[in-house]
C-alpha cells in the first residue's frame, strides 16, 4: 500500500465521520421534533401530550420508532413493487443529504460547494419524485390524487421559494451559504426583506406540505394521500423524510434571513455563545412557527392554495426581485 | 481530487450513506418483524369497496398546466440566479436588459392568467 492510497483512505473516513456527525443527531432532532410538536400542541389546546412513555413522555418517539419497525411491510399486489419500496426511500434520501451544504458555524460545513442556494433548490425540486412515485406505485386512488396534489402544490411554491431566494441573492452576491451568512454581518436580510421573509415562511409550509397546506394528507378527502398503502419501515421513512425537510427548511430560512450562525448583536455576552448554538435556536424557533400554524389555522381549499401561489405569492416576489435589484442599481449598493 | 470537484466527492459520500441507511432500516424492519400477507391486506384501500378499476384513471388537465407553468417559471428562476450575483459586474445595462425579458415573461404571465389557466374551481 502506498502513501497516497492511505491518505485518500483516511480523508474519506474523515468525511464519514463528519455525515455520520451530522446524520445520527439529524435523526434524534427529527424523533424529538414529533415529541415536540405533540407536547406544543397540547399545550396550545389545553392537554398534556405525551406523557406515559418515560418521565414527561420523553422515550414516546423511541417507542414509536420501535412500533413501526416491528409491523408488517404491506406491498399491495396490484402495485409496481420496486417503485413502491424506492419511492420512500428516496424521499428519505433527500431529505438528507440537503444537509451536505448547511454551514453550522463559520466553516463548519461537509462540502462548501460554490453553488450552496442552486444544490438546495435542486434537492428540493427532487423531493416530488419520492411523491410522485409512491403515488403511481400504490396503485390506489387516494395516493394517486394525494401524490398529484402534493405535486402540483410543490412545484407552484418552488417557484415563489425561487424568486424570493434571487432578492437575498441579489443583495449577499453570491449563492456560496457561508458567504450569504457572512454578508449579513451588521444587517440580517429578514429586516430588508422583511414581507420576502413572510412569503417565505409560508412558502416554506406549503412546500413541506405541512397545515395550514397539508391537502395532500387531507384526512377528511383523501385519507392521508400519497402514503395511503405504506405500513411500517415504509411509511415511517417518509415520516422522517417530511420532518427532515421541515428541520433542513427552517436551516434555510435561518441562513437566509436569520443570520445563520451570527449572533443577534456583536457585543460581549452575545459572541460568547458558539455559533452553532445560535444557528440551533434559531431553527428551533422557525419549527415553533410551523408547529404554531399547525395548532392555530385551519386547513385551506385546494384552489385558494393554487390562487395564493400563482396569483399572491408569484407575482409579490417578482416585484420584490425588480424592486431589490432596481433599488441596488440606482444608488450602487451592489456587491463586488 | 484536487480542486473544484473535490468539495462534490463528500455529498456523493453523503447520498451513498443516506441511501443505504434507507435501505437497511427497511429491509432489517421487513426481516425483523412478521410478514404474514393475505389478499385482502394486499388489496389496494378505498373505504370497504373492491376496487373497481385501476386507479390510474383520467385526472384534471390543469395539472398539466400547472406543470407547464412551472418548467417555465423555473427555467426564468434558473436565468436569474446567476444574474442576480453577477449584478455587480455587468452593471445598468444588465439590469434592463433582465427587466426586458422579465417584461415579456410577465406579459405571458398575464395573458395565461385572463385566459383563466390559474382558476380551479
Amino acid at each position: 500500500m502506498g502513501e497516497p492510497l492511505l491518505d485518500a483512505v483516511l480523508s474519506i473516513l474523515i468525511i464519514v465521520g463528519q455525515i455520520l456527525l451530522i446524520v445520527v443527531p439529524l435523526l434524534l432532532a427529527v424523533a424529538y421534533l414529533t415529541y415536540a410538536e405533540r407536547k406544543v400542541i397540547g399545550a396550545m389546546q389545553l392537554r398534556q401530550g405525551p406523557m406515559t412513555v418515560g418521565p414527561f413522555g420523553l422515550l414516546q418517539p423511541l417507542a414509536d420508532g420501535a412500533k413501526l419497525f416491528l409491523k408488517e411491510t404491506v406491498i399491495p399486489a396490484t402495485s409496481n413493487k420496486v417503485v413502491f419500496i424506492l419511492a420512500p426511500m428516496i424521499t428519505f434520501t433527500l431529505a438528507m443529504i440537503g444537509w451536505a451544504v448547511i454551514p453550522m458555524g463559520a466553516g463548519l460545513v461537509i462540502s462548501d460547494i460554490n453553488v450552496g442556494v442552486l444544490y438546495l433548490l435542486a434537492v428540493s425540486s427532487l423531493g416530488v419524485y419520492g411523491i410522485i412515485m409512491a403515488g403511481w406505485a400504490s396503485n390506489s386512488r387516494y395516493a394517486f390524487l394525494g401524490a398529484l396534489r402534493s405535486s402540483a402544490q410543490m412545484i407552484s411554491y418552488e417557484i415563489s421559494i425561487g424568486l424570493i431566494i434571487v432578492s437575498v441573492l441579489i443583495c449577499a452576491g453570491s449563492l456560496n451559504l457561508s458567504t450569504i451568512v457572512e454578508a449579513q454581518r451588521g444587517l440580517w436580510y429578514f429586516i430588508p426583506h422583511f414581507p420576502m421573509f413572510m412569503l417565505f415562511l409560508a412558502s416554506i409550509l406549503a412546500e413541506t406540505n405541512r397545515h395550514p397546506f397539508d391537502l395532500p394528507e387531507d384526512e377528511a378527502t383523501l385519507v392521508t394521500g400519497y402514503n395511503v398503502e405504506y405500513s411500517s419501515m415504509a411509511f415511517a421513512l417518509f415520516f422522517l423524510g417530511e420532518y427532515a425537510n421541515m428541520i433542513l427548511m427552517s436551516a434555510i430560512a435561518s441562513i437566509l434571513f436569520l443570520g445563520g450562525w451570527l449572533p443577534p448583536f456583536d457585543i460581549a455576552p452575545l459572541n460568547w455563545v458558539p455559533g452553532p448554538i445560535w444557528f440551533i435556536l434559531k431553527i428551533c424557533l422557525v419549527l415553533f412557527v410551523f408547529i404554531w400554524a399547525r395548532a392555530t389555522l385551519p386547513r385551506y381549499r385546494y384552489d385558494q392554495l393554487m390562487r395564493l401561489g400563482w396569483k399572491v405569492f408569484l407575482p409579490l416576489s417578482l416585484v420584490w426581485v425588480v424592486l431589490t435589484s432596481g433599488f441596488l442599481v440606482a444608488f450602487d449598493l451592489l456587491p463586488n | 481530487m484536487q480542486g473544484y470537484l473535490a468539495e462534490y466527492l463528500p455529498i456523493l459520500i453523503f447520498i451513498a450513506i443516506a441511501a443505504g441507511l434507507s435501505l437497511v432500516m427497511i429491509v432489517a424492519s421487513m426481516l425483523t418483524a412478521r410478514q404474514r400477507p393475505d389478499s385482502e391486506k394486499l388489496s389496494p384501500y378505498e373505504c370497504g369497496f373492491e376496487p373497481f378499476e385501476d386507479a390510474r384513471g383520467r385526472f384534471d388537465v390543469r395539472y398539466y398546466l400547472v406543470a407547464i407553468l412551472f418548467i417555465i417559471f423555473d427555467l426564468e428562476v434558473a436565468f436569474l440566479f446567476p444574474w442576480a450575483i453577477s449584478l455587480g459586474t455587468i452593471g445598468v445595462f444588465g439590469f434592463w436588459s433582465m427587466m426586458f425579458f422579465l417584461f415579456v415573461l410577465t406579459i405571458g404571465f398575464l395573458y395565461e392568467w385572463k385566459k383563466g389557466a390559474l382558476e380551479w374551481d
